[in-house]
């Protein structure tokens, strides 16, 4: 192994997958053998790197180059000038938006040098298919202390020392959570990995699943060892193919290594992990809706108390953790609690792995610190807004999370911060949205998330959820009545007492958090029949603010319907009965002279 | 294949270190093989094959070979430049299979620089 002197470190997550990895991997085997050099430079797939907008991406170690938006017609230059010759090829480099630079070092990179890595430790530096990759980074070795040296108390105590919090979304105190599953009677326990991530624009988990599969089996052999369970599953979407299989290799290895099964270790502790696909229903993100799922029932939630710790799967004390809490536990019995318990703020510790999408630069997956402010995430590890367009509002916690407007960018991101604001950390879904984004319009495709995904169980989610998004519906068509605000704010408080489970309970969020922050977008959709946005259709009046207009023609040259009047130097004017309103001229005018 | 106890899996766990260890960016050796069109006409590329068999019956994981361009002295082709931790580099000339070996043995692994094959101190 050692004499290959170049790791060419191939990102194949999902993301890179679908912009053509595959491809670039097969013309570089080509590539690479036609010149002989398939003996000295080895083709690595990896994980997901996390800088998903620039896909596929490679990184050269071990100079550590990072290449960028690679297409199989780059492959033969790259080969003769970079890995033949030395001569690392520019053209293939990042280039950073303002001021313009090329970076060709990944550690050089914004985007990567601002993030701390605890989960992702192995990003892009190990082949996820292979356990010994995994356990020359020191994997297993944590399992080995837990099961070989540590008492369950000592590892909960550590854990609790630690700090660690759920990073599903409500921060519940990971130790406690173990304890209360420990001192509960019983002699079957179940451990439980929540891998049932569906928060529109999240993707943490996946990535954990697909770039590092046994730092979550590990994370699960020590829960297990804590509380005392002999069996574990994985509820992991059907909808997420890479991760099944990454995962599912990944159990195999473990058990072939006996890591996985009787006697792990000759520490006479036996633990096996079992994966269960979800059909991909929202609710069954909950853990008492999950337990039913894999009990074989409907995904239906029950009313908690007794909590899965008391009475979980099959009546039994089951502990739920999400993956990224799980994937974080080996680094803490390693390192000590008191290690993971430096880093972040006083009651948020440890890091947050956070998806950052929409209008942002550098769309991917971000690693740093609690307490990071949320201006740092999204403008310097994210580079910006695009088309320098301004920021507006950032939507945190998917679906039961909440948008946090420009004023409180500089909040630090932690547990508490966060929920003050009136969204909340959720699991790490991070969707930036820029001038052109409609508040109601958004707080209304979450609305309408959360109707669909609602089991219909408890009255108040299923009647109230759907009258919320009909008077949505009517606002943004431009039939909203004056009373329509403080309507949505009587249901919104009424449907968060009285849900069953957390799914109803939270499902207003997005409403309140938006009338919270920008009231005034929703009475100028109902009092003035506008949408300040300009994303409203109904409320578009297609006409040419002259002032503004530049007089460039654009709409002019654009316009399919060819409705827009203009000539050298005039204002364009619209021709309402040609007009469609089909929004082209508004997308495409720089001036955002039409309303 | 049996279960493993503690002592393989540390066992695995320093084999495959020395697979991944290029990866971590920890090298305190650094081997350059000048490969512009003149150092492979000039025979670079046997060079960098012997200094990759020698790198390979080594135990040693901080050290990586690596390539570059011309330096832009054509004439004294093949060069290779050797970078050890704390030391300038040194630049070797008109080297060969059995010049490299030499230069890897002595110099890279027993710290003795080469002056025979010695074209410059560089900076």
């Amino acid at each position: 192994m050692s004499n290959y002197r170049l790791h060419l470190m191939l990102c194949s997550g999902t993301a890179c997958q679908a912009s053509g990895s595959k491809r670039v991997k097969k013309a570089l085997e080509e590539e690479l053998k036609k010149r002989g050099l398939d003996k000295e430079i080895v083709i690595v797939e990896t994980g997901c790197n996390g800088f998903c907008a620039q896909g596929p991406v490679m990184v050269v170690q071990p100079e550590g180059i990072f290449y960028q938006k690679l297409t199989p017609e780059d492959i033969p230059l790259l080969v003769e000038e970079h890995f033949l010759k030395g001569r690392p090829v520019k053209r293939l480099f990042y280039k950073k938006p303002a001021p313009a630079e090329t970076i060709p070092y990944l550690k050089e990179i914004s985007f990567f040098s601002e993030q701390m890595l605890i989960v992702l430790k192995n990003r892009g530096l190990i082949d996820p298919e292979n356990i010994d990759e995994y356990i020359a980074r020191d994997g297993y070795m944590a399992a080995a202390k837990a099961l070989l040296e540590m008492a369950p108390e000592e590892i909960i105590d550590e854990i609790k020392r630690s700090g660690l919090r759920g990073r599903g979304g409500a921060g519940f105190p990971t130790g406690r959570k173990w304890e209360f599953a420990r001192s509960a009677p019983g002699d079957i326990k179940y451990i439980i990995c929540n891998a049932d991530e569906g928060d529109p624009g999240a993707f943490m988990d996946r990535s954990v699943l697909e770039g590092d599969p046994h730092s979550v089996l590990e994370g699960m052999i020590i829960a297990a060892k804590a509380i005392g369970a002999n069996k574990g599953f994985i509820y992991c979407r059907a909808e997420y193919p890479l991760a099944l299989k990454r995962v599912d290799i990944a159990i195999s290895q473990a058990r072939e290594y006996g890591l996985l099964g009787e006697d792990i270790l000759e520490s006479g502790f036996d633990f096996d992990i079992e994966i269960y696909q979800g059909a991909g229903a929202f609710v069954c993100g909950e853990e008492t809706a999950l337990i039913m799922s894999i009990e074989g029932k409907r995904g239906n939630p029950r009313p908690r108390p007794p909590y899965p710790a008391q009475k979980g799967l099959w009546g039994s004390p089951t502990v739920i953790n999400n993956v990224e809490t799980l994937a974080n536990v080996p680094k803490i019995i390693l390192n000590g609690g008191d290690w993971f318990a430096s880093i972040g703020t006083e009651k948020s510790k440890g890091t947050k792995v956070f998806a950052l999408t929409g209008d942002v630069n550098n769309i991917g997956l971000v690693e740093v610190p609690m307490g990071t402010s949320l201006r740092t995430i999204i403008f310097d590890i994210g580079g910006g807004i695009p088309k320098k367009r301004k920021f507006k509002a950032v939507q945190l916690g998917g679906p039961s999370g909440g948008c946090i407007p420009e004023k409180y960018l500089d909040t630090p991101v932690d547990y508490e911060s966060i929920t003050e604001l009136g969204a909340i950390m959720g699991s790490g879904g991070m969707i930036v949205m820029d001038d052109r984004t409609c508040m109601v319009d958004m707080a209304r495709f979450f609305l309408r998330f959360i109707q669909e995904e609602s089991c219909g169980k408890c009255t108040p989610c299923r009647e109230g959820t759907r009258r919320m998004l009909e008077i949505l519906d009517r606002i943004t068509e431009g039939k909203g009545e004056p009373g329509d605000i403080e309507l949505l704010e009587k249901l919104s408080y009424m449907i968060k007492d009285t849900a069953l489970c957390g799914l109803g309970q939270t499902g207003p969020n997005p409403v309140l958090s938006t009338l919270r922050h920008f009231r005034e977008e929703y009475e100028a959709h109902i009092y003035e029949k506008r949408c300040p946005a300009r994303v409203c259709k109904a409320l578009i009046r297609f006409e040419v603010n002259e002032e503004i207009c530049k007089r460039c023609g654009i709409c002019y040259k654009k316009c399919p319907a060819g409705a827009i009047e203009w000539e050298k130097k005039q204002p364009a004017r619209i021709n309402k009965e040609k007009c469609i309103r089909c929004m082209t001229c508004i997308i495409n005018c720089p001036a955002d002279a039409i309303f | 294949m049996p279960k493993l106890t503690i002592q393989e899996l540390k066992k695995i766990k320093e084999r495959a270190q020395k697979g991944i260890a290029l990866r971590e960016g920890k090298a305190k050796v650094k081997i350059t093989v000048h490969m512009g069109t003149c150092g492979i006409a000039a025979g670079a590329r046997e060079c960098l094959e012997t200094l990759l068999e020698e790198l390979a019956q080594t135990d040693r994981t901080d050290i990586i070979v690596t390539t570059a361009g011309c330096m832009g002295m054509c004439s004294s082709e093949p060069n290779i430049t050797v970078e050890m931790e704390g030391q300038p580099p040194v630049i070797y000339q008109h080297m060969d299979s059995n010049k490299t070996r030499q230069v890897f043995r002595r110099h890279v692994l027993e710290g003795e620089i080469q002056t025979d094959f010695a074209l410059a101190r560089g900076k």
